[in-house]
């Protein structure tokens, strides 16, 4: 299967700069003005959000939030600009292209919107809503083709599906919570919860790039972003219906969710990914807690989309251990 | 779901082959083929830029943006098949344009060799600049220049065939003719509509021999493709022959009106000068025979070079020795003069198409003429089927 390339690790270590770096005074306000627009009170938000900004005119949270308001009011035009702004200032952002490329597609721009999504995976590469929608989008590219092709009006129903705004500037992976931050960079750390009220990147435009940190040298690759590349390879093997690569993931010693025999359950996971036509998995915000006595555990907010089932979003937990080099799952679980 | 790769497999692996042959024209065939290899080794980001370069080349090259159309699918879902149109497309549309994919590959890797020709053109007379050959199966016209009498290989063009294939018999039988024709004239741009394209050139079907088996219908041409069309399937014409616009401009500069053969073949049988100048001596001795015992005014030789089955549309064999006898008796001398001798073999059938300017004078009478005669080889000997002026 052709697929876009395996999204690396989750660049976690890079959150770690932007959310130590805010500046927690203004985040209230902004919180504040997050909770009025998602309960459609967009004038009021736009209010407090304008009074953020007449402080700190260069607040990256308040500007996007802003930019949100404007997007889900139909005035696309101070929503480009905003979104446009931000990424000039915040490069490194990836919500901000993901949300261009909302309102680029949306406008029957397919190859800006395009570009727009592509800049936000490079920016952050395991980047699932980019994914997504940079998915709809060569969809919909595909289909203009394919209406040159055959001289057709297809009206590609599949073609047709409303790219995602994100609405949280967080880096991509949302809500990241600071136990998956802490757990990345120092696995030992305990949580440290205050540290969520501070989700506000820095005013400052500059971030430290992603090469430069620690866990993306290759002599400091960790044990955790070694779990993550496990995870994501994973789910890649389930995006491509390779069933083969799939179960390959799974240890010998796996214990079965309903304690059932190993072949059964071979049996029945061969049957589910094999049924759809496609299937798309996605990993979000993975948090791995490394054990000392070998074993990984991962949490994250798994996406699952196919042909038969539109989609869903689980909570999934996945306790790895480390055989002749690699990583295998030993249980999964759904649920907190 | 399958793979891009094993989607456009069958194709990609012979645009593979083509790379391994040598020498070939520029068209869009190897641009086309430096697409597929770049998928079958999965540079999908090659094979997309060649295939933009295509675009950009042939803004109208459906088969180019379906190929886009895949590559840009499969770069965010699994492709489920070759053309991943939405189902409501119908599927003989996207199984059209795979059609043409292979001609257009097969047509590039099986190009022949230089020493390899038609064995149809036995001899191509001095006026005839060039000849056209048309390989059904292959969905190819190949053109020829006459050098010495003898065809020289100098392009090749992928073209559209009649909707129900070949053998045309009837009218609206949606089939195109299978026999040795020439371009009667040539219609400019100006005077058809847009769907012709940059031109048309009827030829002569149905020519003596289909009228001979009361084959009918008319409007047998070679024309270009409307403006938003670079090129159509291999099947979807009403038995005209249909070429991209810039190709039938590059034909209709090798086009004489009324001189041009166009011979279609459903699948050329390829030979070697060799064989084909020694298949042309033959005919041309049993030629030179006839004429010279025509001139010794031996009626009862001169009838020995015509057949059992002769036939020339008004008389068989027993009424043209008849006339002969009788006409050739009352003269004291005659003399026949040939030039521009054409000889060519009609496809699917064993006979040669012979024509040639007959300069006839004789104590009584003096004429000059077009004529034609077909040749036939039977029981090891060259005898004429069909004669009449052209």
């Amino acid at each position: 299967m052709i697929t876009y390339p395996a999204p690396p690790h989750a660049p976690a270590a890079l959150l770690v700069a932007l959310l130590l770096a805010a500046a927690p005074a203004l985040a209230d306000e902004v919180q504040d003005a997050s909770k009025l627009l998602k309960s459609g009170q967009h004038q009021q938000a736009l209010e407090r959000v304008n009074k953020v900004l007449a402080a700190k005119p260069k607040d990256a949270q308040a500007r996007f939030l802003k930019g949100l308001i404007f997007a889900e009011q139909g005035n696309t035009k101070e929503a480009t600009e905003i979104f446009l702004g931000l990424t000039k200032d915040y490069p490194d952002l990836p919500e901000p292209y993901n949300n261009l490329a909302v309102i680029y597609a949306s406008q029957g721009q397919y190859d800006k919107a395009r570009g727009a999504l592509e800049q936000s995976i490079r920016t952050h590469p395991s980047y699932a809503t980019a994914y997504e929608n940079l998915g709809d989008v060569y969809a919909k590219l595909a289909s203009q083709a394919y209406d040159k092709a055959l001289q057709i009006d297809s009206a590609n129903p599949g073609a047709k599906n409303k790219l995602a705004l994100v609405r949280e500037l967080v880096g991509g992976t949302s809500p990241v919570k600071p136990v998956a931050v802490a757990a990345v960079t120092t696995p030992k750390e305990p949580a440290k919860p205050t540290v969520l009220a501070a989700a506000v990147p820095s005013a400052e435009p500059a971030r430290p790039a992603p090469e430069k940190t620690a866990a993306d040298k290759p002599g400091a690759k960790s044990g955790s972003a070694d779990v993550i590349e496990t995870v994501n390879a994973w789910a890649k093997a389930w995006s491509s219906k390779n069933v083969e690569g799939y179960l390959a993931f799974y240890a010998k010693d796996f214990k079965t969710p309903g304690g059932e025999a190993r072949a059964d359950w071979e049996k029945a996971r061969r049957q589910r990914i094999s049924a759809p036509k496609s299937i798309v998995v996605t990993v979000e915000g993975p948090k791995v807690s490394l054990a000392a006595d070998g074993q990984a555990r991962v949490t994250f907010r798994q996406g699952y989309r196919s042909d038969v089932l539109k989609s869903s979003t689980t909570t999934k937990t996945l306790v790895l251990a480390k055989l002749d080099g690699r990583w295998l799952i030993q249980q999964e679980r759904v649920g907190n | 779901m399958i793979t891009l790769r094993r989607a456009w497999s069958q194709l990609a692996a012979a645009a593979l082959l083509i790379f391994a042959s040598a020498g070939f024209a520029a068209g869009p065939e190897k641009a086309l083929s430096g697409v597929l290899e770049a998928i079958e080794v999965n540079r999908l980001d090659l094979a997309m830029q060649r295939v933009e370069a295509l675009i950009a080349a042939h803004p109208n090259f459906r088969l180019a943006h379906l190929i886009r159309g895949d590559l840009l699918f499969a770069r965010g879902r699994p492709l489920e098949t070759f053309g991943n149109v939405p189902k409501t497309v119908p599927r003989e549309k996207v199984e059209d344009l795979r059609a043409e994919a292979l001609s257009r590959l097969r047509a590039l890797r099986d190009r022949p060799n230089a020493d390899r020709v038609p064995r149809y053109m036995l001899q191509l007379h001095s006026d005839q600049k060039h000849a056209l050959v048309v390989d059904s199966r292959r969905s190819r016209l190949y053109v020829f220049e006459n050098v010495g009498g003898r065809p020289q290989f100098i392009a090749d063009y992928y073209v559209t065939l009649g909707k129900n294939g070949i053998e045309k018999t009837r009218e609206g039988d949606q089939k195109t003719p299978i026999g040795v024709y020439h371009v009667t004239a040539n219609l400019p741009r100006q005077k058809l509509s847009d769907f012709y394209g940059a031109g048309a050139y009827p030829i002569n079907y149905p020519n003596a021999w289909d009228k001979r088996l009361g084959r009918n219908g008319h409007g047998i041409w070679l024309h270009g493709t409307p403006s938003d069309t670079y090129s159509r399937p291999p099947r979807a014409s009403d038995g005209c022959i249909v070429l991209a616009n810039a190709d039938l401009e590059a034909v209709g500069r090798t086009v004489q009106i009324g001189l041009t053969p166009v011979i279609i073949a459903d699948e050329i049988e390829w030979t070697d000068a060799t064989a084909l100048e020694s298949e042309r001596k033959g005919l041309a001795g049993a030629f030179d025979a006839w004429r010279a015992d025509w001139e010794s005014r031996d009626t009862g030789k001169y009838l020995t070079h015509y057949a059992a089955r002769f036939n020339s549309g008004e008389q068989d064999l027993a009424a043209w020795s008849e006339h002969k006898r009788k006409v050739n008796g009352a003269k004291s001398w005659i003399k026949v003069a040939v030039s521009r001798l054409a000889m060519l073999q009609y496809p699917r059938e064993s006979f040669v198409v012979v024509s040639f300017d007959q300069d006839y004078r004789s104590s009584n009478l003096s004429n000059v003429m077009r004529k034609r005669q077909y040749w036939i080889k039977e029981d090891g000997r060259w005898q004429i089927l069909y004669e009449g002026g052209e």
